[in-house]
């Protein structure tokens, strides 16, 4: 049988940049092809083109053993391949049903093209509810979780009965139990002969799922691992090209001192001290503390109330009762001016949306919340900020070709590091970092380890929240477990577990 | 700056242009005029760019015009208790401020649309102003003559209105590209989320933009008056936001917000100016001349956006002309 897709020899150019360099690759009917790399690998080009985003310089796509050329997205899921973008395209005024048939409608009624409603949406409900998405299918797109909306996106690539599907990154947003849904499904279509290139930095899943793994590194074939080589290191070795050693620098740290966060020996005094926070009516009030050098994870699922915690600490996000207490200092809640003078910094979940300005410079936006460090009586000293952009880019490593790049141009790792690179000029007394290394590669990540391990041994108190539970278990002294706007427990270093966690994340209800 | 560049040439052909058709003999009196017409309207236009760099956009430009412009002369023509022109012209100003901190107010506290608060202050204010002035058409000449007479006339060949635009336009440089306030000005119209997150009390800059624009405007309000002489309730200012707005965009500020700089919006004043000085020295019919002055801009905004993509004329034309998509 021949397999369902062959890449041979395709390079892909962008001014300044050889993308790909003759990449191949093979999917079978019915196999779930993993493919990785560190951000830059060239992934996200490779998939672009196969569903015709771009056109590859050089190579030939075959299907079937016949070679194809696709010029254009319709041509690509014309001839079954679907790619789902890590950044959802839906339209957030129109209902699941809509979103899901958008473009290609069902309608009667001739030229008049009136939408045969109850036809989209009996069919989509079938699909939602083999995804387990629960929500009516006249429910409105911007109305759902971010979750939800992934799974919207996965409906329609479903609907379009696909025999290629090209994943980004799916389970970024997902919840553990929204993944698992998402993995079963996968494991049908598969049985359906369905072919799967499924991209993903979570090297967990890939090695739960994946029946190969591919990797890419800078733009060319790195190797291959069949399914009974597929592990954690033996991936990460490909893709960087050598040997990571410590992924998690906390670890080591705790290894040659025996007790994390001690080394600094002020720990008895709470650096962080909050009482009975809340921001919604529907919620209880929040208290914990957190010491001076201490790392503190916090776990739970999508919309238990982690992201809302963090932004009702830093102020973006009114609240309603509570107090928060910085060195036994209360602070004023509610103006992220004041959080910032009190020495808290947060670092987004979302960093296109909250952290950065993309349009704006690397300069811009690294000077952009310290401006008055570089400034005189409200006057910008330009070379103080250029000098200070430098400085920050130097000391985080962040990869540009300058200052004066437009952040959108860099990769995720990158723009990350410019996000730390922004606040951290100043010494942060409570530093909240919010999902820190969604959907950026191993080498970024480890140096990001690196980076909190040192603030932590420098004094910070840092608030981790991450959905990765082996971010969660590698890096924290302590874990916050959240569930339905409440903290729903507190594990001590040696009772961390991944069970331990998600049985409080979900409520504690034992199954 | 190769933006600027783009229209700054395409500044100069026009003027090129205009110097052909016309008569040497009369090449200094147009000059005057135009002179004078750009640093009246360059006021509001830098006034609407402000505001339009920090993601807003204001429609009631010209009816807070007409309305300070009648605020003004009734408080110099009151009977009972006439002000001085100077203190008229300082509670105008404060009027104009206190506009745009509503229309502020109503955008960030209240959440409604700049461009529905706006539109419905163009309402509200020319409602205002008409009955100010009851509809009657003030008789100020008297008044103001002296200072008419100043400001026609020229300094180092340069018109008066022109110098005071050019002080105002180096005031807001300064606001805007040097200071801190005018950074936070941009961070916010690029992402005011973003600009939030770093700290920055959006909500004031917001309002600060929208106070900066109806000031500009109540100053182009007395400048009305002291030019024109005359004010007819229901009529100055009209349709003036639109040119603004217009001359604004055409000097590279994005509708988007965070895009744009003082010197394009001075630049895009002029070519504003410039394109029906031009089609009258053609004879193309003075009724066809906001056809013109539309189709320009709507090029220039095109233009535009196919330099941003990287795309470039060439490339347009041949995208369209023979792409092999267009089947599908």
């Amino acid at each position: 049988m021949p397999p369902l897709l062959t890449v041979t020899g395709v390079s892909k150019a962008f001014p300044g940049v050889q993308a790909l360099a003759k990449v191949n690759l093979e999917l079978a009917p019915g196999e779930i092809l993993a493919v990785v790399g560190e951000n830059g690998a060239g992934k996200s080009t490779l998939m672009k083109i196969l569903a015709g985003v771009h056109q590859p310089d050089a190579g030939t796509i075959a299907l079937d053993g016949r070679p194809v050329s696709i010029r254009g997205v319709k041509e690509a899921e014309h001839l079954g391949i679907v790619l789902i973008h890590q950044e959802l395209n839906l339209a957030g005024h129109l209902d699941v049903a809509g979103n899901i048939y958008l473009g290609r409608e069902p309608t009667w009624g001739g030229i008049l093209g009136f939408i045969d409603r109850r036809r989209i949406h009996d069919d989509s409900a079938r699909i939602t509810r083999r995804l387990g998405l629960t929500t009516d299918t006249r429910a409105l797109v911007r109305d759902l979780s971010i979750g939800q909306q992934q799974l919207v996106e996965i409906a329609r690539a479903l609907s379009l009965s696909s025999r290629v599907l090209i994943l980004d990154e799916p389970t970024s947003s997902l919840t553990e139990s929204e993944t698992e849904r998402l993995f079963a499904v996968l494991g049908e279509l598969k049985d359906d002969g369905i072919g799967i290139l499924y991209i993903s930095h979570r090297l967990k899943e890939v090695e739960k799922i994946a029946d190969r793994v591919v990797v890419l590194r800078d733009g060319r074939n790195a190797g291959e691992l069949p399914r009974a080589d597929i592990c954690h290191q033996a991936i990460v070795n490909l893709m960087v090209g050598r040997e990571l050693k410590q992924f998690f620098h906390r670890q080591r740290h705790e290894a040659s001192s025996g007790e994390p966060g001690r080394a600094t020996g002020q720990v008895d005094a709470p650096r962080v001290q909050v009482q009975g926070l809340r921001w919604s009516a529907r919620q209880p009030g929040i208290s914990f503390a957190i010491r001076a050098g201490e790392i503190v994870g916090m776990a739970g699922l999508m919309g238990s109330g982690r992201t809302e915690l963090a932004e009702t600490l830093f102020g973006v996000r009114r609240s309603i009762a509570g107090t928060i207490a910085i060195d036994g200092k209360p602070i004023r809640l509610g103006r992220p001016a004041d959080a910032i003078r009190a020495g808290i910094f947060l670092i987004p979940e979302d960093r296109r949306i909250d952290g950065l300005i993309l349009d704006d410079n690397v300069k811009h936006n690294i000077s952009i919340a310290v401006l008055q460090d570089v400034s005189r009586f409200g006057f910008v000293h330009f070379r103080q900020e250029a000098r200070l952009a430098q400085v920050m880019c130097d000391r985080f490593r962040v990869r540009t070709p300058g200052t004066t790049q437009i952040v959108g141009n860099l990769s995720g790792g990158n723009q990350q590091k410019v996000v730390l690179a922004k606040w951290l000029s100043r010494t942060p007394r409570l530093l909240i970092l919010d999902e820190p290394t969604r959907g950026i590669d191993v080498g970024a990540k480890s140096e990001i380890y690196a980076l909190m391990d040192e603030l932590a041994r420098q004094g910070a108190a840092v608030l981790m929240i991450s959905s990765d539970l082996e971010e969660i278990l590698g890096m924290s002294d302590r874990v916050l477990v959240m569930h339905q706007g409440a903290v729903a427990g507190e594990l001590e270093r040696a009772a961390l577990s991944e069970e331990a966690i998600m049985h409080l994340a979900t409520g504690g209800v034992r199954t | 700056m190769k933006k600027l560049l783009g229209i700054f040439l395409f500044m100069l052909a026009l003027y090129g242009l205009i110097l052909l058709a016309l008569d040497p003999d009369s090449w200094a009196d147009n000059r005057r005029n135009l002179g004078q017409r750009i640093g009246l309207e360059g006021i509001l236009c830098l006034g609407a760019g402000l505001l339009i760099i920090a993601g807003g956009v204001d429609l009631s430009i010209g009816s807070v015009v007409g309305l300070c412009a009648c605020v003004f002369c009734k408080l110099v023509l009151n009977e009972e208790y006439p002000l001085p022109i100077p203190v008229a012209a300082v509670l105008v100003m404060m009027l104009g401020a206190l506009v745009g901190f509503v229309n502020g107010f109503l955008v960030t506290y209240f959440r409604v649309q700049a461009f529905v608060v706006t539109l419905c202050g163009l309402f509200l204010y020319r409602g205002a102003a008409r009955w100010v002035m009851d509809d009657e058409v003030p008789f100020i000449v008297t008044h103001v003559k002296p200072i008419t007479d100043f400001c026609r006339g020229s300094v180092l060949e340069i018109p008066i209105y022109l110098w005071f635009l050019l002080i105002l336009f180096a005031l807001a440089s300064v606001f805007l590209h040097l200071t801190v306030h005018g950074r936070y000005f941009y961070a916010i119209g690029s992402n005011e989320r973003a600009a939030a997150y770093s700290g920055i009390n959006t909500n004031f800059y917001k309002i600060l933009a929208y106070v900066l624009c109806s000031m500009f405007a109540s100053i182009y309000a007395l400048m009305h008056v002291v030019h024109y002489n005359s004010v007819e309730p229901p009529k100055t200012g009209e349709t003036l936001e639109l040119y603004a707005i217009a001359g604004a965009v055409l000097g590279g500020c994005s509708l988007r917000g965070g895009e744009g700089s003082t010197l394009g919006i001075l630049i895009g004043t002029a070519i504003m100016r410039l394109l029906p000085n031009l089609t009258n020295m053609w004879e193309i019919p003075s009724t066809l001349e906001p056809t013109v002055v539309g189709g320009a801009l709507l090029l220039c905004v095109i233009f535009d956006e196919q330099m941003r993509r990287g795309v470039g004329w060439r490339a347009l034309f041949f995208r369209y002309a023979r792409s092999p998509r267009a089947s599908g």
